[in-house]
């Protein structure tokens, strides 16, 4: 039942879009995901930017949305209804599609914190355990395979996403985040999102 | 009864200057070498520590140190270590048994064990084996390969030169730069492959 009612409201919400050129290269799905994460991909309030992110990391994530593996709060309320209906191969072409449109940064974070986001982002703080971001999200924080891109994302969204994972939220199997995560402060948080919100 | 609970909250708080000693530290390194210490693939391969030789194991600590081995990263890391920390990790990892990380390509497995157990006498590519073992153990300075994850093996065979050996100071790295100068890219990628694999 729950699931026939998603597909009237995923007909319904493709019968409301306005004829747009913008849309006729990509998957008919894309619509259902622009409502939230905006027009072009490029995130909206509280859903993330997708343009430009690595396809391999959006797949995984609808996958974990779908397992329920990904639970913190905004997931469980949007993300887990709206891929319900996505298959494994409606997956792999809308993250091939979202990472194909080029992202723009947010560039919302704090300027005067960036120059010390992006020292820990670069080299970690050594003396305190916390690990260097760059060595596994790329020097430019473009991520690779199905490490995430985060140059560029919003600055509400990385501060939110850092402080779930060490309040115990998971995402998918074997990330080092949980712990890398734990590590960090508050302040070292806002300044790495602020830094991060800023790389193109 | 709020100020109470700001207290306790504010305990609870991860900071950057809560952690301290040998645990910590031990999870600071499995965050990027792996939770049991068999490596991980982030944007770059973090190599495999669990099984490593410690006297290998305490001399590249030293090594980046000393910047006779470049590594952004590594340097940094090292550099806020103390003797005893260094000797304390190296055992921890020395301990360690987790099984190979796998994701080695398949196919060039069979030219690799002949690399690795017989060398390549006329490109003057001694036999891996003769001393890193024919169980790709190690011993003493000489590193533990068996199970290294394949990424990072062909990363270091290939860039020898760039990265180990810098500065002045004498370095048992020295002994590896001409074998990996006189190997083809593919010929590392097959001993790269078989090392992998190695239990």
């Amino acid at each position: 039942m729950k699931r026939i009612g998603l597909t009237i409201l995923v007909l319904a919400f493709a019968g409301w879009t306005a004829p747009s050129s913008a849309w006729e290269d990509g998957p008919a799905q894309v619509r259902n995901c622009t409502w939230c994460h905006g027009m072009a991909g490029q995130g909206y309030t509280v859903a993330p930017r997708l343009a430009g992110q690595r396809p391999d990391y959006l797949e995984s994530q609808i996958k974990s949305f779908r397992e329920h593996t990904r639970d913190n709060p905004f997931s469980k309320q949007y993300m887990w209804s709206a891929v319900a209906a996505v298959g494994p191969l409606e997956a792999r072409d809308l993250a091939v599609y979202f990472a194909s449109i080029a992202p723009k940064p947010a560039s919302d974070g704090d300027r005067q914190l960036a120059a010390r986001g992006r020292t820990i982002y670069l080299e970690g703080i050594p003396e305190a355990n916390v690990a260097s971001c760059y060595a596994c999200h790329g020097p430019n924080a473009e991520g690779v395979r199905d490490i995430p891109r985060l140059g560029g994302l919003a600055f509400p969204y990385l501060k939110m996403r850092l402080e779930q994972w060490s309040q115990g939220y998971h995402s998918g199997t074997g990330t080092p985040m949980p712990t890398v995560a734990r590590s960090l402060g508050p302040a070292e948080i806002d300044a790495l999102a602020s830094y991060l919100s800023f790389v193109r | 009864m709020a100020a109470a609970c700001a207290v306790a909250v504010r305990a609870e708080e991860p900071g950057v200057a809560a952690r301290h000693g040998v645990e910590a530290k031990l999870e600071y390194c499995k965050t990027c070498h792996g939770l049991s210490g068999q490596g991980y693939r982030g944007y770059f391969p973090m190599p495999r520590l669990a099984g490593q030789q410690p006297q290998y194991f305490e001399n590249q600590l030293r090594a980046f140190i000393e910047r006779r081995r470049s590594n952004p990263i590594m340097a940094n890391v090292a550099h806020v270590l103390s003797p005893a920390m260094i000797s304390a990790l190296a055992a921890h990892f020395k301990a360690l048994d987790p099984k190979p990380f796998g994701s080695a390509p398949h196919g060039s497995s069979e030219l690799g064990k002949r690399i690795y157990e017989d060398g390549i006498p006329e490109a003057n590519v001694p036999a891996c084996s003769a001393c890193h073992g024919a169980d790709g153990k190690g011993q003493n300075e000489i590193p533990r390969l068996a199970g290294q994850l394949y990424d990072y093996t062909v990363g270091q065979l290939e860039g020898w030169s760039k990265v180990r050996g810098q500065g002045s100071a004498v370095d048992t790295s020295a002994i590896m730069a001409p074998t990996s100068h006189n190997l083809t890219k593919s010929q590392v990628e097959a001993v790269a492959a078989y090392v992998a694999r190695l239990q």
